[in-house]
């Protein structure tokens, strides 16, 4: 079986922080032109403005090490889930927030923050858990959907879903729910892989 | 009523139906969905956490003592997310009745006055729209599927049709709360409901039951014979080993 040739013209509009205007994505998709860089989606530009304006950068710079446990291609910064570090009365709080409401990584991230930041010789800072505004895939990082692909993991799409191994649009939903609440379980008719696909939260 | 009690009482209703949904890890037709079911039960949790820490910072007590320190009868939960829903038919109609009903309260809730309710609800909607697009294609598959298929989601539709009622009923204790913008008016979420779910049952060639009877008592702690064991069976790991940890 050879895999369905694809023209630019026919390439599955993009979804949040998913948009290319060319190529260099850590996977073969035929579908997108060469030299490809992200363009980004408001939301995660409203964030990324809040950062770089932020005192503590050298704080969100220290958090890109921790990583969500279920997804671990992706940081804590890149999938949304950390939301803003701040300081009130001398105090670090650091603000994250559940992609889903039961997510169960939750809490270790909570662990991997504490463990970070005391290693980095932080102390008395607070961890909270904000749920307003809800989390969405518009807050994913410019960098997240190749980082998804590059573990196996269709990113969130407006279009076809697309085969994180061979870029296939030719894929069949097996479950609207996969390993994690976040993920549906797909499967190639091409290449017949069975991956997971990050769901888009609107 | 109180803020609090309400709230405890919409924490209640996502554990209950929690649980429910987790008992089918484990015993449904296939692999996928023992994990679309124990994930569904897993949105419905961490929305009984969210709603029970609001609780607890409106004065009540922590969310370990509201899901495993209380009996029966002092949950107050809608007795239509306690029933055990012993066949996949019947777990399927129950899951898309109470999905479609999520769907619209879950959107009035998200504009209550109260802000930590808006945002919990705003959260949870995103989520309820999910599940209610699979518990509608279930609907449809089984409902349009087999003669057995059929029957059975008919007989679950005929059964689970009496407490439907009580997500609309109006609560004499919660008019305050309504009339102050903090909870959505129950009864004006019946019309809409009744239509989408009429034409979701049209789509799954199944037939929309005469009225009857209709439950009613749950918020006031009256509760169906199966609440109290599915707490025995949740509650027993916390009695038998207070203040254990991992």
């Amino acid at each position: 079986m050879t895999a369905p040739v694809q023209t630019p013209a026919e390439a599955a509009p993009l979804g949040p922080g998913c948009s290319v205007i060319g190529s260099g994505a850590p996977h073969l998709d035929p579908s997108e032109p060469a030299a490809a860089i992200p363009l980004e989606t408001p939301e995660y530009a409203a964030r990324w403005a809040r950062r770089q304006a932020s005192a503590h950068r050298e704080l969100y710079a220290l958090l890109d090490a921790v990583r969500d446990p279920e997804l671990p291609e992706l940081s804590i910064w890149d999938l949304g889930v950390l939301r803003e570090v701040r300081e009130a009365g001398g105090a670090i709080t650091v603000a994250i927030t559940p992609t889903y409401s039961g997510c169960p990584a939750l809490a270790v991230i909570r662990e991997d923050i504490a463990a970070c930041l005391t290693r980095a010789g932080c102390q008395g800072f607070a961890i909270v858990e904000e749920t307003r505004p809800p989390w969405t895939t518009a807050l994913l990082s410019r960098a997240a959907c190749a980082q998804l692909r590059a573990g196996g993991v269709a990113p969130p799409v407006t279009g076809p879903v697309r085969c994180p191994v061979c870029g296939s649009a030719e894929t069949a939903l097996v479950s609207e729910f996969a390993s994690t609440a976040c993920k549906a379980h797909y499967r190639c008719r091409n290449c017949l892989e069975p991956f997971d696909h990050f769901k888009m939260l609107k | 009523m109180s803020l609090l009690e309400a709230v405890v009482g919409l924490g209640d209703d996502a554990l209950v139906l929690g649980q429910r949904l987790s008992e089918w890890c484990g015993k449904s037709p296939w692999l996928e969905e023992d994990l679309a079911m124990a994930n569904t039960a897993l949105d419905f949790l961490g929305r009984a956490r969210l709603l029970y820490g609001y609780a607890e910072r409106l004065g009540g007590c922590d969310e370990d003592a509201y899901a495993f320190q209380r009996d029966a009868r002092a949950f107050t939960n809608l007795q239509i997310y306690e029933l055990p829903c012993a066949d996949f038919a019947s777990a399927c109609v129950r899951q898309f009745l109470v999905d479609a009903f999520d769907a619209l309260h879950l959107e009035g809730l998200s504009a209550s006055a109260d802000a930590e309710l808006a945002g919990i609800a705003a959260k949870a909607r995103k989520e309820a729209l999910y599940h209610r697009r699979r518990s509608a294609a279930w609907l449809v598959r089984l409902g349009d599927g087999t003669a057995e298929s059929r029957r059975r989601m008919q007989q679950a539709l005929e059964e689970l049709w009496g407490y439907h009622g009580e997500l609309f009923a109006p609560v004499a204790a919660e008019a305050r709360l309504v009339a102050a913008g903090v909870l959505p008016d129950r009864a004006a979420l019946r019309p809409p409901w009744l239509e989408a779910v009429t034409a979701a049952l049209g789509e799954a060639t199944l037939e929309l039951p005469a009225a009857g009877w209709e439950a009613d008592g749950g918020r006031q702690g009256l509760h169906t014979e199966h609440l109290a064991p599915m707490l025995a069976e949740m509650q027993h790991l916390h009695r038998s080993h207070p203040g254990a940890r991992w």
